[in-house]
């Protein structure tokens, strides 16, 4: 299990991670988001000892991870730079990231290149954008590292060599559960990917919940307006629609059956809200202004 | 096959209730495993055993120890019974409800159910 406690990183004046604790059972796949500037790869970076806290603490199964060779061996953090020499073909890539992982699978690396139509004598410095992309993505798969840590990896991966992408993250968690967290701003395409959703904004966190859990949190109720609104009083409304006598209310909190029925009896439909769209009402700036984020927790 | 909007776990568990109640799933056969699921429908295989589970909790499914999940016996008399309580108010209301909307006398929809025997 990862343990946060009180984590703060700055950078000047700037805070990057804003006291955060966060317990992450191991063998899980999570999905972080949250917005750009929102502290996501700050904290990755600590999650992967690749930065030291500012103030708080980590551990890794009990132990501080950083500097810790055993845990660095296990932990593998894909990023968009990819840490990788440039100049290099990506066979040579690949050779020096298996003597670096003992958890290596040169045959399953072998395969991914195929699938994602990489040429190993290809240097790193000439591929595409996509094509870096896949790289990352051979490297974190392969690597079979206990903590696996993948920082958008996708970006300019074409919808194809994406669903391959998280066909195989899925095939190979389910041969090998592990440690995967995954950053996104894709979050449809693999929420349903997700054991546990951890939202951050402005470097504190909003929430830690089971994927599952999350999308039962949100309630879109719509109706006549004066329904809506002697409905939804005292509860939290993250959004809100209005066209002529009707009001659409996005709430944030499950319904127990009997509120349904009552909802239902006033004339009010009920309908789900997916995690994407729970995430841009939780974290879009308009929001977040206006209501406290303490309240949901 | 999941609308992506309501707990995956229940869907999936609604899906295979319609299995077993239309017959493709038989009595005492073996479901496909969670990790079978997961793949299957790309969903995170906790998601997939927690929809096991609430089967097992309703006496859909049962466990064999190292082997896997199977449909109970009298699965499919007890998915019966419970659907045919929630049929009048889940299926017959609701349509009632729409035909007064839009002006379907109950008339003509007995005449119809009539012609449908």
């Amino acid at each position: 299990m990862i343990s946060l406690r009180n984590l703060t990183v700055r950078y000047g004046d700037t805070v990057a991670i804003d006291d955060l604790s966060l317990d992450l059972p191991a063998d899980k796949i999570y999905g972080l988001l949250g917005r750009n500037g929102s502290g996501k790869t700050s904290l990755l970076s600590v999650l992967a000892s690749y930065r030291k806290a500012s103030a708080g603490s980590i551990t890794v199964d009990g132990a501080d991870p950083f500097e810790n060779a055993e845990i660095m061996r296990q932990t593998t953090f894909i990023r968009d730079c990819l840490d990788v020499v440039q100049t290099g073909t990506v066979a040579k890539v690949l050779d020096f990231t298996a003597r670096m992982r003992h958890g290596w699978d040169a045959d399953y690396a072998a395969r991914l290149l195929d699938m994602f139509e990489l040429d190993p004598r290809k240097r790193v410095a000439s591929l595409s954008r996509g094509q870096r992309s896949s790289l990352g993505v051979v490297l974190g798969l392969a690597a079979r590292s206990p903590l696996t840590i993948l920082d958008e990896v996708y970006l300019g991966m074409d919808a194809a060599a994406r669903t391959a992408f998280y066909r195989e993250l899925l095939a190979d968690y389910l041969d090998r559960p592990r440690t995967i967290i995954l950053s996104t701003h894709l979050i449809e395409e693999v929420a349903n990917l997700f054991e546990r959703v951890v939202i951050i904004d402005r470097g504190r966190l909003v929430l830690h919940e089971e994927a599952d859990e999350l999308k039962a949190r949100g309630v879109a109720v719509t109706g006549p307006a004066e329904a809506v609104d002697a409905f939804v009083a005292g509860r939290t409304v993250l959004s809100d629609r209005r066209l002529g006598g009707v009001r659409e209310a996005t709430l944030y909190g499950r319904l127990d059956a009997q509120e349904a029925r009552r909802a239902e009896a006033s004339g009010l439909a009920l309908g789900p809200v997916g995690i994407q769209d729970l995430f841009v009402h939780l974290t879009s700036g308009a929001n977040a202004g206006s209501r406290p984020l303490e309240a949901l927790r | 096959m999941f609308d992506d909007r309501s707990p995956i776990y229940l869907q999936i568990a609604n899906a295979i209730k319609d299995d077993v109640l239309r017959g493709a799933l038989e009595e005492d056969e073996q479901v496909m495993s969670t990790n079978q699921y997961a793949a299957f429908y790309q969903i995170n295989p906790a998601t997939a055993a927690k929809g096991f589970a609430a089967l097992v909790d309703e006496g859909v499914l049962y466990k064999k120890r190292g082997i896997g999940m199977f449909v109970s016996p009298d699965a499919r008399a007890k998915l019966r019974t419970g659907r045919r309580e929630r049929f009048f108010a889940e299926v017959v209301d609701p349509m009632l409800a729409e035909a007064r909307m839009i002006g379907v006398p109950v008339d003509e929809i007995v005449k119809h159910i009539g012609a449908q025997k």
